[in-house]
């Protein structure tokens, strides 16, 4: 059997709106992959310590309030802090185009915005995770 | 390797990158295990098992808060079902240990039942070696008590924990009679709920109709949720280790363990080398082409196999 | 309805039918698809006729507005009394901002205030409070005290207006802070209008705004319903919510079922709390959405009034008719309008605006264009505003009451939602009530199930969302979108410094031990936090103390 794919969902920050996010575990689930879910309200924190103890290929992070220029940024600066820079980081959520390029150029791999398709995301994961 | 020093160190990501290797690499993790095994033994292992909904995770969260107040090192498994059709898994268990994800003391690693029938327990079986090596006091694997792979994995703890909630539907009598025989102690939660002194009474009914029980397993009620009464469990648990200790339990029950997985892996071995021997040349077809017809019967063939080993 | 003769011809002038005109026409060019579904995903037949609805009895199930059940709406002229309020939600960045908003929305004919606060105020955090790092602002105002909800309706006449507050968990600090405001501008608290959304089911449920446990919850609510009933008369005390249940992917029957069932929840909550129905029950709302299948929105609607009426009256013994009146608040389904070719989510609003109008609403938000791109712009929100006005004035559908009563289709649609919704009633029951169900996430996971099951629809092309999956067009990069002042959370953190400056201290510190050593005890605890508020205790401290007392809630997932 093949390795599955280990994928982190996290829902940094105080916003509640957890139906994408639940919505891609599943598809991630039927997609052959083992997904982390750690709910609501996580810190940057909190989702690093989670990604490196489930060594998982991917982190995703949703977010629809409107914090992830400050959010994105500290997640991605504490994987580097802890020597875990392998891990892939992806979001989705309301991230208006103009913030994405600073957000690529901070690491983020991909911002799936509101529209985007489960299938999308599935096919640029299997093209994209480090194996 | 640099990596299993830095887990004996106590590294996390060492920690988190051995376990993977256990989960998807043989020859690796045997490696691996070879060089950790004289590490092993140090930690309490406790298994916490049950129908889902019985609220196992939210137990498992404040019972390893209170092994905290005591500073003791804890490694959490969290096992959750891999779906059949896809191969995929939602591990949430997670989501009820938040607070613990930044505790330097704690390790929570989840992991999937991935479809092996018995390569669960060996995977899980690893991993908490690994855990075991790297200085944990206590490693708890938790897990849905439903298949007999679950009936495995807590085969290889030292104290067993059964969950069970009122009003989930089930008769304490439909829940897998092998289950409810390995129970060191019993937990009803949810027992704010109207019902749950009748499931306390109704495994109390049960315990009564077993004969031949050195020790009668406690039951004990709590409200994980409200954090109510885990000290009742958390002082059972002790108990129980206590028990084993003192009556020379512990060594035998582990002994036993540790011969079943030795067993295990020559019972793999051996298996794995008549495959090898016969599959290829094409003897295994034959060989069951003839039963097809009836040609011969499996106990021979089973001698001319075995006569080839010795 | 049709007497037994008539109703055998009807049957066979059908079945003629069927054999004739509708197999000639199906066999020269068959229906452009197998299966017609609902917005929800329901069934709908070809065609509707009086044997749809024969079991229905008009007096008994649908009867006249005004009047028990209260179908066809709470009150006997609708809108040719009165149209409903047009309220739009708003607020973003400082108090100061979102005061300029609001003059701009009652500049433009809006004719009722709708207060959206950011993250950390509905989560009871003060601004400079760590998790409140980038939030500060963003989805809403910041109100951090008294001092910030003064400026929010600074030049705003309190007695005039009424105010919608959408705040849960923290609702009985907002509301004593509305209380204190008005009472600094000399209106006495028996004058105030408004409502304060105040349902933390739903926020356990879909929307995450929680912060204490369940019962600690419950205590705060039924404290807030006795305390206005006593003080505070007009207010609407909670907004029993299905708006972010179906944005949370639920079925329309699934909005009623879990919605009603959160206010049975509730009422009995106050009922064991010593309060007798008739006293509360008159002054509970509820807040729906409008999706774009109008029809069975409609129907929808009609079906939660009729069945909220029947709970009151036979499962409450209630005896006052506005305790079985179910009256409502719409917002127009923020989850149905696209990124992608936004100018057509204008004509979404409007369809959901009839939708809502057509239902019967009192007070209906109508989304802006931007709505998935970002905050609304002036120029945004005024076409919003402009649909409402539009619909209200030039669309004649407000001319007579509740038009798509008979309707053989709507009254089929009525009556198959009620059942629905009450069977999800019963199984909640069976679980022992909506907050036990919620416990065990079955509420949870009925809505994420029917939010996979769309989603996939949608991915495989069973559902067309237009400019979306379907009449896709390459687009440019949005311009001109609402950018929220980057700086606000470091404003509101000078501001908060200052306030504990001029402040007196002693006395904040004096009303929060009355407070705590009130939330120990069974006191309602109003009085002592609007005592507390009075002095500018920060919202962050006051909600600390109560956390410190109820311990926080703990998420419970099920996927």
């Amino acid at each position: 059997m093949d390795k599955p794919i280990r994928v982190l969902v996290a829902k940094p920050g105080l916003d509640g709106h957890d139906r994408g996010a639940k919505m891609i575990a599943r598809a991630l689930r039927d997609a052959g992959m083992e997904v982390i879910y750690t709910g609501l309200r996580q810190t940057p924190e909190q989702i690093v310590a989670a990604a490196i103890q489930e060594d998982v290929d991917i982190i995703g992070m949703s977010i629809l309030s409107g914090a992830h220029n400050h959010l994105f940024p500290k997640v991605i600066g504490l994987l580097k802090e802890q020597d875990a820079e392998d891990i892939m980081v992806i979001a989705g959520g309301v991230i208006p185009e103009d913030d994405i390029p600073a957000l690529k150029e901070a690491g983020v791999a991909a911002i799936f915005t509101p529209g985007a398709l489960t299938t999308e995301i599935v096919q640029f994961i299997r093209d994209n995770v480090k194996r | 390797m640099e990596l299993i020093n830095k887990m004996l160190d106590g590294d996390k990501r060492a920690c988190a990158r051995l376990i993977s290797i256990v989960e998807n690499d043989e020859k690796e993790s045997e490696k691996l295990i070879k060089t950790i095994y004289k590490h092993t033994g140090k930690a309490h292992i406790i298994g916490i098992t049950g129908p889902p909904g019985a609220g196992k995770s939210t137990l498992t969260d404040k019972y390893v808060k209170l092994l905290r107040k005591s500073d003791y090192k804890v490694g959490v498994i969290a096992v959750d079902p891999t779906s059949p059709y896809t191969g995929g898994a939602i591990l949430g268990d997670r989501i009820r240990m938040n607070d613990l994800a930044l505790d330097p003391g704690v390790f929570i690693r989840s992991m999937g039942t991935r479809g092996y029938l018995g390569g669960l327990a060996k995977a899980t079986r690893n991993a908490v070696k690994i855990l075991d090596a790297s200085g944990c006091d206590y490693i708890i694997i938790e897990t849905v008590g439903v298949g007999q792979s679950e009936v495995d994995i807590v085969k290889a703890a030292d104290t067993v924990v059964l969950v069970m909630v009122p009003g989930l539907g089930d008769d304490i009598q439909s829940i897998k009679a092998g289950i409810m025989e390995i129970g060191d102690l019993f937990v009803v939660n949810k027992s704010d709920i109207f019902g749950a002194q009748r499931t306390a009474t109704e495994i109390n009914m049960m315990l009564d109709m077993s004969q031949d029980m050195d020790r009668r397993p406690p039951v004990v009620m709590v409200t994980a949720n409200q954090n109510k009464n885990i000290e009742q469990m958390e002082q059972e648990i002790q108990k129980h280790y206590q028990y084993l200790v003192d009556n020379g339990l512990l060594e035998e029950r582990r002994k036993k363990n540790i011969k079943r997985e030795l067993l295990e892996l020559v019972e793999e071995e051996l298996k794995k080398l008549v495959i090898r021997e016969t599959e290829n040349n094409g003897e295994l077809d034959s060989m069951t082409e003839s039963l097809f017809n009836k040609e011969t019967d499996p106990f021979t063939l089973r001698d001319v196999l075995l006569s080839r080993i010795k | 309805m049709f007497d037994n003769e008539k109703f055998k011809q009807l049957k066979e002038a059908r079945r003629n039918w069927e054999e004739k005109d509708l197999n000639k026409s199906l066999s020269r060019s068959p229906e452009r698809k197998e299966e017609f579904k609902t917005g929800s995903g329901d069934k709908v037949e070809r065609l509707y006729t009086p044997e749809d609805i024969n079991d229905l009895d008009f007096m008994d199930e649908i009867g006249f507005p005004g009047q028990y059940p209260y179908t066809r709406g709470y009150q006997p002229t609708m809108f040719r009394g009165r149209l409903w309020t047009m309220r739009m939600y708003a607020g973003f960045s400082t108090a100061e901002e979102s005061n300029k908003r609001y003059k701009f929305l009652v500049d433009q004919g809006s004719t009722g205030l709708s207060v959206a606060f950011d993250l950390p105020t509905q989560i009871g955090y003060d601004s400079d409070h760590p998790l409140a790092e980038g939030e500060v602002g963003k989805v809403g105002v910041a109100i951090d005290s008294l001092a910030d909800m003064e400026i929010l309706f600074d030049g705003i006449d309190l007695e005039k207006v009424s105010t919608s507050m959408t705040i849960n968990s923290p609702a009985s600090v907002l509301l004593a802070m509305y209380i204190a405001v008005a009472d600094k501008k000399g209106v006495s608290p028996e004058k105030l209008r408004g409502t304060i959304q105040n349902d933390i089911l739903k926020e356990y449920i879909a929307r995450g705004t929680y912060i204490y446990p369940t019962e600690e919850s419950m205590r705060l609510i039924t404290d807030i319903f006795e305390y206005c009933s006593k003080n505070v008369p007009q207010w609407n005390t909670i907004s029993i919510s299905g708006y972010h249940i179906r944005e949370a992917g639920s079925t329309a029957a699934q909005e009623v079922g879990f919605t009603l069932a959160d206010g049975i929840a509730y009422v009995e909550a106050a009922i064991k709390a010593g309060l007798d129905v008739d006293s509360f029950a008159p002054r509970l709302s509820f807040f729906f959405n409008a999706h774009n299948d109008l029809l069975e929105e409609v129907a929808k609607y009609r079906a939660a009034r009729r069945l909220w009426a029947k709970i009151m009256k036979e499962r409450f013994g209630a005896k006052k008719p506005q305790s079985m009146m179910l009256k409502f608040h719409t917002q127009t389904g923020g989850s149905t309008l696209t990124a992608q070719q936004p100018d057509n989510n204008i004509v979404r609003v409007a369809i959901q605006t009839l939708a809502a109008v057509l239902g019967g609403t009192q007070s209906l938000h109508t989304n802006s264009k931007d709505e998935a791109l970002a905050l609304p712009t002036e120029d945004s929100v005024r076409i919003a505003l402009r649909t409402q006005q539009i619909v209200a004035h030039e669309s004649g559908v407000t001319n007579t009451v509740d038009p798509l009563a008979g309707s053989y289709y709507v009254e089929a649609k009525t009556k198959e939602i009620e059942d629905k919704a009450m069977e999800y009633i019963t199984k909640i029951d069976e679980l022992g009530g909506a907050p036990r169900a919620i416990d065990a996430g079955y509420i949870q996971k009925e809505i994420t199930d029917a939010a996979y099951k769309y989603q996939m629809d949608v991915e495989k092309g069973d559902v067309v969302v237009v400019g979306m999956n379907k009449f896709k067009v390459a687009e440019k990069a949005p311009q001109g979108l609402l950018k929220v002042d980057p700086m606000v959370g470091e404003m509101q953190k000078k501001k908060l410094v200052e306030l504990k400056e001029k402040r007196d201290n002693e006395a904040v510190s004096e009303k929060l031990i009355a407070l705590k050593k009130a939330c120990e005890g069974t006191e309602n605890l109003m009085p002592y936090i609007v005592e507390a508020v009075r002095e500018y205790a920060t919202l962050g401290e006051i909600c600390d103390v109560m956390r410190e007392v109820f311990g926080e809630y703990e998420q419970s997932v099920m996927l």
